[in-house]
Parts: structure tokens; sequence; C-alpha cells
């Protein structure tokens, strides 16, 4: 099933409301927003100046940097007291990145999740269990308005507590999972070690991943674990730009449809900022077209995919993005959250007893990813009592930090590589590419 | 009377004690008596020898995480009971020890090695109870 109209419009009804969109969303953000009117006329460029879709490359790029540098509300194109909801990612150091919504925006949010779980076979019948973690992070509330508005019936166990989360998917008869490829994995694997057979004794017929790399070899361990039958579709969204819910696989299996009458996408080069044309691949950059609360110009995602215009064989017409096929900055993806190697080095530059050198090691264990941090000790001491507080302080910066439990190895002084060029300080040692 | 001990951090990886007993050997640094004492992944060693400080100078050079501590060699008399009178004595005067290992010289004498919690209050302790300890150069 198709959700919104707007799904099928041809590309000349798709291009003319997005121009309208584009246009609307620029005056509004040169009149309300004083950073992006001070961004524009550094550019020289005015909301007039915009009279096609192509004169989007005329505007200046947004950064997750820009997100910092405005914390928390200065990108905001609407009184705070026009929120309904606030949001925030990790982030950085201290300064998580900030959304938020206005009811208009909640709407729109709902719409677009709505029409990916129709795009991977959802409907109002199916019980749907969400094993994301619900709080500040986007994705489960994201996927739960979306599926209530289709009809289907919530089931918000959240992360964690994998025997719990099985009993509810047996008892609860839940049809449809929503959960990071690995932890689908993950309680497969526990489903058998509590001696059911996933297949046969719980009866999940969709699944619905994000928030993670769905590569194809994951999907197929997921087909061997949940069952051929199973339909197994990967969505994509970043809190920036609203949460899950810019882009999603239909049952084609053939990229996945961008909502890009909310999202109007472009690939550019991420090291000259030149647009590439349509099929070329490069970093996706989004702008948001129809968002009051936050909406950002040339969001660059730092995710590198390409663009597909042709109509699809499902009968939606929205320009579909590739699996992604990495990043452009150094960004990892551990159990879902998102990591950055500065956050980390941030933590070990600020504990005085370590020594400024780090490597991060990222491994698999089962379905698991398991973080471990190799850091250099710094201080001369005769006394495990001290050695342990030194594990335990760095342990607990990175998990208020990054929201991830880390491993951290003390080593001794000199022992990790040093590099006299770019440095190669992350491990990765999943076999998931 | 207190003595130095070198103690190293040590990682639990292969070779890495023959690495500092290399330092040592090459260094002319005698080991009279040492403890290792791990965790999962590291551990301290800890070591009386006859030249705790070149001995630490050459391993801080060599690159190791090290240090002098002062510790009591405490003299144990070789009958039953020996050790227990000296914890009492630091128990009740209510010291705490933080790590004890045995010093092993020959002769009739025995020693342990003791890192109390107050270094002053121990030493007067011993003093008090005429309870012998050595310094490290009477090792030599």
């Amino acid at each position: 099933m198709i959700w919104s109209k707007e799904e099928t419009l041809t590309r000349a009804e798709m291009e003319a409301l997005q121009l309208t969109r584009l246009q609307e969303t620029v005056k509004r953000v040169y009149e309300k927003v004083p950073y992006y009117r001070a961004k524009m006329d550094e550019k020289g460029v005015k909301p007039e100046d915009i009279k096609t879709l192509s004169d989007l490359s005329k505007l200046p790029f947004t950064t997750k940097q820009d997100m910092r540098d405005t914390y928390p509300f200065g990108l905001f194109a609407v009184p705070q007291d026009d929120l309904v909801r606030i949001h925030a990612s990790s982030g950085t150091t201290g300064k998580p990145t900030v959304v938020g919504y206005t009811r208009g925006d909640l709407e729109t949010w709902t719409d677009c999740v709505s029409r990916i779980a129709c795009m991977g076979g959802a409907t109002s019948k199916d019980v749907a269990q969400i094993c994301f973690g619900y709080g500040m992070f986007t994705g489960a509330l994201g996927l739960h308005y979306g599926l209530e508005k289709i009809g289907a019936a919530i089931v918000p166990s959240s992360t964690g507590n994998s025997e719990k989360q099985l009993m509810y998917m047996k008892d609860f008869k839940t049809s449809l999972l929503v959960a990071t490829p690995s932890y689908a994995l993950r309680l497969a694997e526990v489903a058998r070690q509590t001696g059911m057979d996933p297949k046969t004794d719980l009866g999940i017929k969709i699944a619905l991943v994000g928030s993670e790399l769905l590569t194809d070899a994951m999907r197929e361990e997921m087909h061997l674990a949940w069952g051929r039958d199973v339909l197994i579709t990967s969505n994509y969204g970043m809190s920036e730009l609203m949460g899950p819910g810019v882009s999603g696989e239909c049952l084609e299996h053939c990229g996945m449809h961008i909502n890009e009458d909310y999202f109007l996408p472009e690939i550019i080069d991420s090291e000259t900022g030149e647009v590439l044309p349509a099929g070329e691949k490069g970093e996706l950059v989004i702008t948001c077209i129809k968002k009051e609360g936050l909406p950002l110009i040339r969001y660059r995602t730092k995710d590198v995919t390409r663009l597909f215009y042709e109509p699809c064989a499902c009968g939606r017409t929205t320009c579909r993005m590739e699996n992604l096929s990495g990043r452009s900055d150094d960004m990892l993806k551990i159990r879902g959250v998102n990591v950055f190697p500065g956050q980390i080095e941030e933590v070990v530059l600020s504990i005085a007893e370590l020594g400024p050198h780090y490597e991060i090691i990222v491994e698999r264990e089962g379905y698991t990813d398991k973080l471990t941090v190799r850091v250099e000790l710094n201080k001369e001491t005769d006394s495990f009592a001290e050695l342990q507080r030194i594990e335990n302080a760095t342990r607990n910066k990175l998990k208020v930090i990054l929201g991830l439990d880390a491993k951290i190895r003390l080593e001794s002084p000199n022992t990790l590589q040093r590099f006299e060029g770019k440095a190669k300080r992350i491990k990765d040692l999943r076999n998931v590419k | 009377m207190v003595a130095k001990q070198i103690t190293v951090f040590i990682e639990n990886r292969t070779g890495r004690l023959g690495d500092i007993l290399d330092v040592l050997k090459e260094n002319g640094v005698n080991i009279i008596s040492m403890s290792l004492s791990d965790t999962s992944d590291y551990g301290l060693l800890r070591v009386i020898s006859d030249k705790p400080q070149e001995g630490k100078a050459a391993l801080s050079a060599a690159g190791f995480s090290c240090m002098l501590s002062d510790v009591f060699i405490v003299k144990v008399p070789h009958e039953p009971g020996a050790l227990q009178n000296i914890l009492r004595v630091i128990s009740d005067e209510a010291l705490g020890v933080e790590y004890m290992y045995g010093l092993s010289v020959g002769g009739d004498e025995a020693s342990i090695v003791v890192k109390t919690s107050d270094l002053e209050k121990a030493n007067e302790v011993f003093e008090k109870h005429k309870i012998e300890t050595l310094s490290d150069t009477d090792l030599h």
C-alpha cells in the first residue's frame, strides 16, 4: 500500500511542489534565523535569487558544527513556545545536537514514518514491537507515531532485557519488529539459547531495521535467523533532519525512497562542495523544505550514497538513494549509536593520568558490537586502587559522552603506535562491509 | 627504616615481563625479591633489588611506567606464629597492610616486604615494638 499521494507525483509535479516549498523555506529562514541571514548575506544570496531548483546550490551548507555553534536553539525558525517536543542526540562532549518539533512537524514526521512503514509491508493488523531506545534519541518515538498512525498496535519495549523482549514477542504475537539489524540478530540468538526457534515459535513477518547499515550479508543472516519469508527493509534518517523517516526501502529492494516532498536531496563532492549529477556517488546533502521548527538548509549528512530518479516497480516515483556506502567523515556506528573518534579523544585528553595517544578497537562478539579504548598510562603508581580509579573514571566519562559502555585497556607509555601523517587510531574489526 | 622498591606497571602480554627483566639485567641490577600481582588486563611488578635508583632510572628510560615506593622489610624469626605477631602489632595500631610478600634471602631468618598505610606511623610502631626492619642497603 502507498500511504501518501505525494509518493506517486510525476517528476514535474514533484519539482513544482519542491520549488514552492524551497522558496517558502528560504524566505522564512532568512527572515527568522539571524544565523542563516548572516550566512546568506556573506554568500551574497537573497531569497528571491532562488528561482529554480538548481538555484539551491547558491545557498550555504549547514554542518553539525553550525548546530553546535548555535546551541541550543540558534537555528530554530519558531519561538520556543511553538515547540511541542525537543530531542537531542549525543553529539559531542557536553553539547548535544538539539532538535525541536512544532505540532506541524510532528504530523510531518508521523506521515514520513507511516510511508516507510507501508513501504516495508506494515498494515493496521500488525503488532509492532519497537526495540529502539525510548528517550532523547529520535528513533523509537519516530517509528512509534508513524506505526500507530497506520493502526498497528505498538509494543514500546525499548532496548535491553532480551529475554523479556522475546516473552512479549511470543505472548503478544508480535508480527513486526523494529530494531537495529544487529539487535534483531542478537534477539534471534537469545531466542535459540532459550530453546525457541524464531522461525517457528515466534510470528515475526516484517522487520523494519534502521539506525545502522543493513549490509547484504546481514540481510541474509536475518533471513536465516528469522525465516525466508520475513519482509526485511531498511530505513534511513537522522535526528538533525527529523529522525527516522527521511527514506525507506520498499519491497522491491532497489534503494530507499526519499520523502522528497519534505527532504530535498543533492549529492556533492565532499571535498569541493560541487553538486554532482544524478547517479554519481558522493555525500548526501538534504534541505528540509517543509519543516517549521528546525528547517536546515543544505545539511551535510556525511553519508555517502547515489541517487536514482527512475520510477520504481512498486509504483512510487520518489527519488531513491542507494544503501549507504560509507561516510565522508570518520563517524562509527557502534550498537546503533553514532560515535566520533573526536569524542573519545576529548575524554582521553581530559584525564590527566592518561597520555594523549589512544586506539579505538571495535569488534563484534556474536551479534553485539564491543568497543575497547586502549590508552597509555601517564602516571606512576604502586596501587591497584589508583589504576582502577583511572580506568573507571575514563569509562564513566565515555559513557556520559557516548552513551556506550567501553572497555578501557591501560598500557605502558610509548606502546601505542605513533603517526607522522594522518593518524589511524581506529581498528574496526567487525566483518560487515 | 624504609626500603626502596621499584614498582612497574605491566600489561598482561606475552614477553612483557621478560622485557623488564632484560633492562634490569643490562644495567646490572640484581633482584633480591619480587612480587607480581595482576588483574585480567594488567599487573604491578614489585621489585626489591640491590640498586633501586639505577633500576628505576633504567626502566623509565626504557619507557616503562615505574616508580620507587617506600616499603618496610621486616625481619621475621623462623618460627610458628612470628608473622602473626607482627601483623597483630600492625592491626592493633590501626595500620593497614596494602600488600605484602616474602623476601628470599638465605639463612636462618626470613623477612617480609610490607607496604603499610601510614609510613611514618608504621616506622614509629616498629621501633616502639622493637620489630627489626632493614633498608635496601642492608641487603647488598
